[in-house]
């Protein structure tokens, strides 16, 4: 469906790109500046980016009908949200994943850290879809919940940014960095169990 | 022979009672239409029926399930206001979409059911290019295939011309006649046979 409307993925990606690629104009171009906020620069435009497609996770659907007949499904809605939220990964996450070794390129890292970044993005993309699908489901019936929205999920996506961004500036230095990937593994099983049944639940009360 | 039995429903919006201690029950093979005003429940009750929304008070039982069920979900057929159906997505391809939603029905024939009411060579037109009327057919067509026992419809006749009123009549008076029941809101006049009718 995304690829008949492409900009519903393409917007938080270039989004992405454009933003980050302001920062070595606007700040300084000078490598050693850019290198020590790189990591911080590249998750919260990550963060922020996927907020912006959160938006339109549900608001499609519930305009037309189709959430409803989703709802009522006698298939399991945990599962059906489970299946949206991956397909909001792969339009949202995996594109971030894929770019973002350029976009490290350009801001002077290393080969090590943009493999930590990565490694970083993969294991923690999934959980901000994942807690990202629970706040979109609450504020289905709102509209322009863009402000709520990021009200809701922010403070619940602060662990992930610090333990992602601690991650890649420690193995600038090289610190042993396996705690803070530990952590992000931990979020994200946690995550992925208990996600889909919150969104379930919070859905229900969301179109009420 | 099923039955549907509402019992003791109420519900509230806001400040407001839109229904209070409504109970009835409906046979295999009846029809019933609420009818009443805008904005006096008739959606919101037929959403309660369907399980979308949860009552104040009261239950629904079908066939001894209850409204929260998986069984009572693969026996309802809901269709709302809106047509249910994704721009992006061409006729064909929303109907798989909501065929696999709410049935359990192995390979039905899409085709058969979009010439029905009358979309033949539309299958693979994109909804979003298609009229209010169009879209409301293809959402219906799902009666063609649908096996569920309790139909609901809201505003099922909302933008379909006077021909295409008379094919879903049809098909309701087809589908209780082999024993199953629909429930329907609607401002129109409609001759459907076994019609009772409440008014909230």
């Amino acid at each position: 469906m995304a690829f008949r409307n492409p900009s519903s993925f393409l917007n938080p990606l270039m989004f992405f790109v454009i933003s980050i690629s302001l920062f070595p104009i606007a700040i300084s171009p000078d490598a050693e500046i850019l290198m020590n906020i790189a990591p911080g620069i590249i998750w919260v435009i990550t963060m922020l980016s996927v907020l912006l497609s959160l938006n339109s996770l549900f608001h499609y659907d519930y305009d037309n009908g189709v959430l409803e007949q989703i709802v009522i499904s006698h298939h399991s809605l945990p599962l059906l949200l489970l299946a949206k939220t991956t397909a909001h990964w792969i339009l949202s996450g995996l594109p971030i994943i894929l770019i973002s070794p350029l976009l490290g390129v350009a801001l002077f890292l290393d080969s090590e850290s943009i493999y930590i970044l990565m490694l970083t993005l993969c294991l923690a993309t999934p959980c901000l879809s994942l807690i990202g699908t629970i706040g979109a489901s609450l504020v289905v019936s709102i509209k322009n919940s863009g402000m709520l929205l990021s009200l809701l999920i922010l403070p619940l996506y602060i662990p992930i940014l610090i333990f992602a961004t601690s991650a890649v500036s420690q193995s600038q230095f090289d610190l042993p960095i396996n705690g803070q990937l530990y952590f992000l593994g931990s979020i994200l099983i946690f995550s992925l169990i208990s996600a889909p049944f919150i969104s379930a639940v919070a859905l229900k009360i969301g179109m009420e | 022979m099923s039955k549907l039995s509402v019992n003791n429903l109420s519900c509230q919006r806001g400040y407001n009672h839109l229904f209070e201690n409504l109970s009835f029950e409906l046979n295999s093979g009846e029809v019933l239409r609420i009818s009443g005003q805008n904005g006096s429940g008739k959606t919101s009750l037929l959403k309660i029926i369907a399980g979308l929304n949860t009552p104040e008070l009261g239950s629904i039982v079908f066939e001894q399930s209850k409204s929260n069920s998986e069984k009572y979900q693969l026996e309802t057929l809901y269709l709302g206001h809106y047509a249910a159906l994704s721009s992006e997505l061409s006729c064909i391809e929303n109907l798989e979409y909501l065929t696999n939603l709410s049935t359990e029905i192995i390979s039905p024939n899409f085709h058969t059911a979009l010439e029905e009411v009358g979309l033949k060579n539309y299958e693979h037109e994109l909804a979003g290019n298609l009229s209010a009327g169009q879209k409301r057919r293809i959402a219906l067509s799902l009666l063609f295939i649908s096996q569920s026992k309790v139909w609901l419809l809201d505003e099922p006749f909302t933008a379909l011309d006077s021909n295409g009123v008379k094919i879903i009549e049809n098909q309701i008076e087809k589908h209780c006649a082999v024993g199953g029941l629909c429930i329907l809101t609607t401002h129109q006049d409609c001759n459907i046979k076994n019609l009772k009718e409440i008014s909230l």
